[in-house]
C-alpha cells in the first residue's frame, strides 16, 4: 500500500507553547481520514504543517512523498485544499474560477477546456458556466469548490470543515462526492465538527492538547470507548483536555 | 422591569425582506414566541436566520409585514426595544483593541448600568474569562470571545436575548457547555431566541422553527415535529455501506435513502413492504451482517422530509 502521509513525531512550538506535540501517523492512498479535535487542540497547526504552510519545529513529515521541511513547494503542488471559509472567488464566473485554479496548479493548457466541460457536465452545471460564483446557492458552491480543489488530480485533498452550515441533504451529497474521489484513489484528509460525519471516515484520529490520543476505525473506537456513537467517543476524549484554550 | 405590552415576547406577521436586486431573504414569516422559553431557529446558511434577527433587533427594516418584540413595534418603538433586548451577532463584534473588562464596561455604560449592578447574572460565564480581564479582546481564543460576547449581551439584564449562531464552528464539548449556560439563563426568566445550523441542538429548545430559503417549514415543539413525521423510517446497516446506499436507492418501495452516521435511513413508500422483504432482497445482492430496524426520526430526518415536500410544491 502506498503511504500518502507519513508523520513521525511532528511537533510545532510557538515560544513555550507546544501547539502540536510529537504526533505520528500514516495515511494510505484512497483513504478517508477524519482529523478531529476540540477547538484549540492543534488541528489547524498540524494541518498547516502537512500542507507545507508552516515549518515543523521538529519531527518528520512526508506528504505525497515530499518532505514538509525541505520540499514545501512540491508539497503544495501535489495537494488540493478546500475550507468552508474560503474556497472560490465570488466575483469570478464559474469557468473563470476553474481556469484560475487549473493555471495555479499547472494543468496543461490544452487539457483545461475539455476537463472543464467534463466537470460541468458531471455536476450538472452546464448552464452555470457564465454564472458569477456569488450568485450560486451555497450547496452548489461547496460542490464546485471541492471539484476545483481536485481538478489537478492531486494525490491528497485537505478539507477543513467543508460542510459547515450546509443543509442536511447537500451535506450528504457532498460526502458522496468524497466517496467518489476516494474510489478514484484520491486520499481525503477531513476535519469536521459533525460527529455523524466522523462515522463516514475509514479511520479517525482525535487530537487532545496537541497529541493524537486515539486513532482507529470508527467501529473500533466505539468498542474501545464503549460508546454508541462517535459523539460519545469524542466527548470522553475531549474532556480529558487540560489545555484550556477555549 | 420588562415593560412587556403583549402576550408574546416576539411576534411576526407576514415579514418579507428582499435584498436588491432579487434575493428574497424572507418570505411571509409568521412567528409567535411565548416568554420564558428557548426558541430555536434551525436551518442552513443563507436560509434567512440572520436577516430575521436583524429585523427583530431593529437593525434593518422589513419590506413588508409587522413585527413586535415585547409588544413594541420594531419600527415605531425601536428605541424601547433596544433597552430590553440583548443581541449576540454571529460574527464577533466587540472592540478587538479594548480589553475584556473595557468591553464589558463599555456595554454596561451604554445601557446606563455598571458591571457591579448586574454581576450576578453574568457571574458564572464571566468568571471563566475574568482571569484574562486585562487581555485585549482580539487576543482571546474563540471560546473566550464567545463568553465575552455573551457577557456583553447580558450586562444590561435584557428580557429577550437574541443569539445568532453562537455554536457554529464550536466543538461538540464546548457546544454542550454553551447550551448548559442557556438553560441557566432561561431559569432566570430570560426569553432566548437562538439560531443554529446544527439539527442535533433542536432537542435542547422548547420550541423550534425549521427554516429554509426564507420560509419556515414548520414551527412546533421538537417532540411534536418528530410525531408528525408520518412515514415509516428504517435504519439499515450491512458490511458494505457504500454499495448498500446504491442498492437501497434502486428499490422502488423506498422513497428516500440517506447516510446517517454508521447506518442509512430509509423511508418506505409502500406499507406492504416489510423489513423481512428488504432483508431478503439485500441478502440476494450479497450483503452480509444486515441489520434493519424501525426507528423514531430525528429532527434532521424531519428537516429533510419537510424540505423535499417544499421543493415539490
Amino acid at each position: 500500500m502506498d503511504k500518502v502521509i507519513i508523520a513521525e513525531n511532528l511537533t510545532k512550538k510557538f515560544g513555550d507553547f507546544t501547539a502540536v506535540d510529537h504526533i505520528s501517523f500514516e495515511v494510505e492512498r484512497g483513504e478517508i481520514f477524519g482529523f478531529l479535535g476540540a477547538n484549540g487542540a492543534g488541528k489547524t497547526t498540524a494541518m498547516r504543517m502537512l500542507c507545507g504552510l508552516s515549518i515543523p519545529t521538529s519531527g518528520k513529515g512526508l506528504v505525497a512523498d515530499f518532505d514538509v521541511h525541505t520540499q514545501s513547494e512540491q508539497v503544495k503542488k501535489n495537494i488540493g485544499y478546500m475550507s468552508q471559509k474560503f474556497a472560490l472567488y465570488e466575483e469570478l464566473k464559474v469557468w473563470e474560477n476553474i481556469r484560475l485554479y487549473a493555471g495555479i496548479y499547472s494543468v496543461p493548457d490544452k487539457e483545461i477546456a475539455p476537463r472543464t466541460d467534463e466537470l460541468l457536465k458531471r455536476l450538472g452545471f452546464e448552464n452555470e458556466r457564465e454564472t458569477l460564483v456569488k450568485s450560486l446557492p451555497l450547496g452548489w458552491k461547496q460542490k464546485l469548490a471541492f471539484s476545483v480543489a481536485i481538478f489537478h488530480e492531486p494525490k491528497i485533498v485537505f478539507l477543513d470543515e467543508p460542510t459547515g452550515g450546509v443543509d442536511p441533504v447537500t451535506r450528504r451529497q457532498f460526502w458522496e462526492m468524497i466517496y467518489e474521489a476516494a474510489d478514484r484513489g484520491i486520499t481525503v484528509f477531513v476535519t469536521t465538527h459533525y460527529m455523524d460525519e466522523a462515522e463516514y471516515c475509514d479511520r479517525v484520529s482525535i487530537m487532545v492538547d496537541g497529541r493524537i490520543d486515539a486513532l482507529d476505525s470508527p467501529k473500533n473506537l466505539k468498542n474501545q470507548f464503549k460508546a454508541n456513537n462517535m459523539d460519545g467517543v469524542f466527548q470522553q476524549l475531549a474532556r480529558r483536555a487540560s489545555r484550556k484554550a477555549d | 422591569m420588562t415593560g412587556n405590552k403583549g402576550e408574546f415576547a416576539v411576534c411576526c406577521e407576514n415579514i418579507t425582506k428582499t435584498y436588491p436586486p432579487d434575493i428574497q431573504a424572507l418570505k411571509n414569516i409568521n412567528l409567535k414566541v411565548s416568554p420564558h422559553q428557548i426558541f430555536g431557529i434551525i436551518g442552513p446558511d443563507g436560509a434567512g436566520k440572520t436577516t430575521l434577527f436583524r429585523i427583530l433587533t431593529t437593525l434593518i427594516l422589513a419590506d413588508e409585514g409587522k413585527a413586535t418584540v415585547l409588544g413594541y413595534d420594531v419600527v415605531d418603538d425601536y428605541q424601547e426595544i433596544r433597552k430590553y433586548v440583548g443581541y449576540m451577532p454571529g460574527r464577533f463584534s466587540l472592540y478587538q483593541d479594548l480589553t475584556v473588562e473595557e468591553n464589558l464596561n463599555f456595554f454596561a455604560t451604554v445601557f446606563n448600568t455598571t458591571i457591579e449592578e448586574n454581576y450576578e447574572l453574568i457571574k458564572e460565564i464571566y468568571q471563566q474569562i475574568e482571569p484574562f480581564k486585562n487581555r485585549r479582546a482580539g487576543k482571546l481564543s474563540g471560546g473566550m470571545k464567545q463568553k465575552l460576547a455573551l457577557s456583553c449581551a447580558l450586562i444590561h439584564k435584557p428580557t429577550v436575548l437574541f443569539l445568532d449562531e453562537p455554536t457554529t464552528g464550536v466543538d461538540a464539548v464546548s457546544r454542550k457547555e454553551f447550551w448548559d449556560m442557556l438553560q441557566k439563563l432561561k431559569k432566570q426568566g430570560i426569553t432566548i431566541l437562538v439560531s443554529t445550523p446544527y439539527m442535533d441542538e433542536a432537542s435542547l429548545c422548547d420550541r423550534i422553527a425549521l427554516i429554509q430559503n426564507g420560509q419556515f417549514l414548520t414551527i412546533n415543539a421538537p417532540e411534536n415535529i418528530v410525531k408528525q413525521f408520518g412515514k415509516t423510517l428504517w435504519t439499515v446497516q450491512s458490511d458494505n455501506m457504500s454499495k448498500l446506499l446504491v442498492d437501497l436507492r434502486a428499490v422502488k418501495e423506498i422513497k428516500s435513502c440517506f447516510a446517517f452516521g454508521d447506518s442509512h435511513h430509509v423511508t418506505i413508500r409502500n406499507s406492504q413492504f416489510t423489513i423481512h422483504n428488504l432483508n431478503e432482497y439485500l441478502e440476494n445482492l450479497g450483503h452480509k451482517d444486515i441489520e434493519i430496524s424501525e426507528i423514531e426520526p430525528s429532527i434532521e430526518d424531519c428537516f429533510m422530509e419537510l424540505s423535499s415536500i417544499e421543493v415539490r410544491r
